[in-house]
């Protein structure tokens, strides 16, 4: 017997939910804050990183979001979220690594988000861990 | 920047992050009026009022110098925090569970970062 939607809604945002919410959420702060003042005072100096930057922030946003909203499709936001950004910051972050060229300055998945503790690292996985367990509770 | 204001709230946040820490062990979620909550908030209310006062005496002591800073930088690491910690407190509080008061300490932890990056910038080197 399937649990209703709003309950599903409800348990996405609740228990640990509601604390990877919240560190989604000072992601999405960071990046985004970051990203503004990279492409509003210096966009010419590395596009490229910047625009990773914007898009990251971006990635952060939709995730946020997504888990806060927790409904059956916010939840496939939030996991294809949760993959592009765990595929961002091990792209990025071997890249970073192997080309530093490539990366003048730095992004928030630079270095594998060494700059911001590994916790770019990190969230992705608990995302994907947490959405799986709240889907594999609907049936 | 200003002398002993970074400290001081870096102190006050670790306290409050310690408080929301034991509400975390003992399995006791943020319940409004609730004496536990009450102690745990006061120096929260007090981390974000000082907080505020960083953010004005900082964006004056920004104006008035004449050294090259990441000024857009320093403004946003200024008012992040005054922005995440009652964010926090209403998202904790919305929780019926440990995790509301983890919520809490995530919050109250980013505040010593977000001082620590302020003094960097302060002091040129970002």
């Amino acid at each position: 017997m399937p649990e209703p939607a709003r309950d599903l809604s409800e348990a996405t945002r609740s228990g640990p939910g509601r604390l990877l919410i919240a560190v989604y959420g000072i992601f999405a702060l960071a990046a985004t804050s970051r990203s503004a003042v990279q492409i509003g005072t210096r966009f010419s100096e590395a596009p490229l990183p910047y625009l990773l930057s914007a898009f990251a922030a971006l990635v952060y946003i939709l995730a946020t979001v997504a888990l806060a909203r927790g409904d059956g499709t916010s939840r496939r936001v939030a996991l294809v979220s949760c993959a592009v950004e765990l595929a961002g910051v091990v792209v990025v972050g071997a890249v970073s690594l192997l080309a530093p060229d490539a990366f003048p300055d730095a992004t928030v998945w630079s270095g594998f988000g060494s700059g911001y503790g590994f916790i770019p690292l990190v969230l992705p996985v608990l995302g994907l861990l947490w959405i799986r367990r709240i889907n594999s509770s609907a049936t | 920047m200003i002398a002993v204001l970074p400290t001081v709230l870096t102190v006050i946040a670790l306290l409050a992050s310690l408080g929301a820490l034991a509400l975390v062990i003992a399995n006791k979620p943020l319940v409004l009026g609730s004496k536990l909550t009450t102690t745990l908030l006061v120096p929260v209310v007090l981390l974000e009022i000082g907080l505020l006062v960083q953010a004005v005496v900082g964006v004056v002591r920004m104006s008035g110098t004449d050294r090259q800073i990441d000024e857009l930088t320093f403004v946003g690491y200024l008012f992040g925090p005054v922005v995440i910690v009652p964010v926090a407190v209403v998202w904790g509080l919305s929780e019926r569970t440990r995790f509301g008061p983890a919520v809490l300490l995530v919050g109250c932890l980013s505040v010593p970062v977000m001082i620590l990056r302020l003094a960097q910038i302060w002091a040129g080197h970002a």
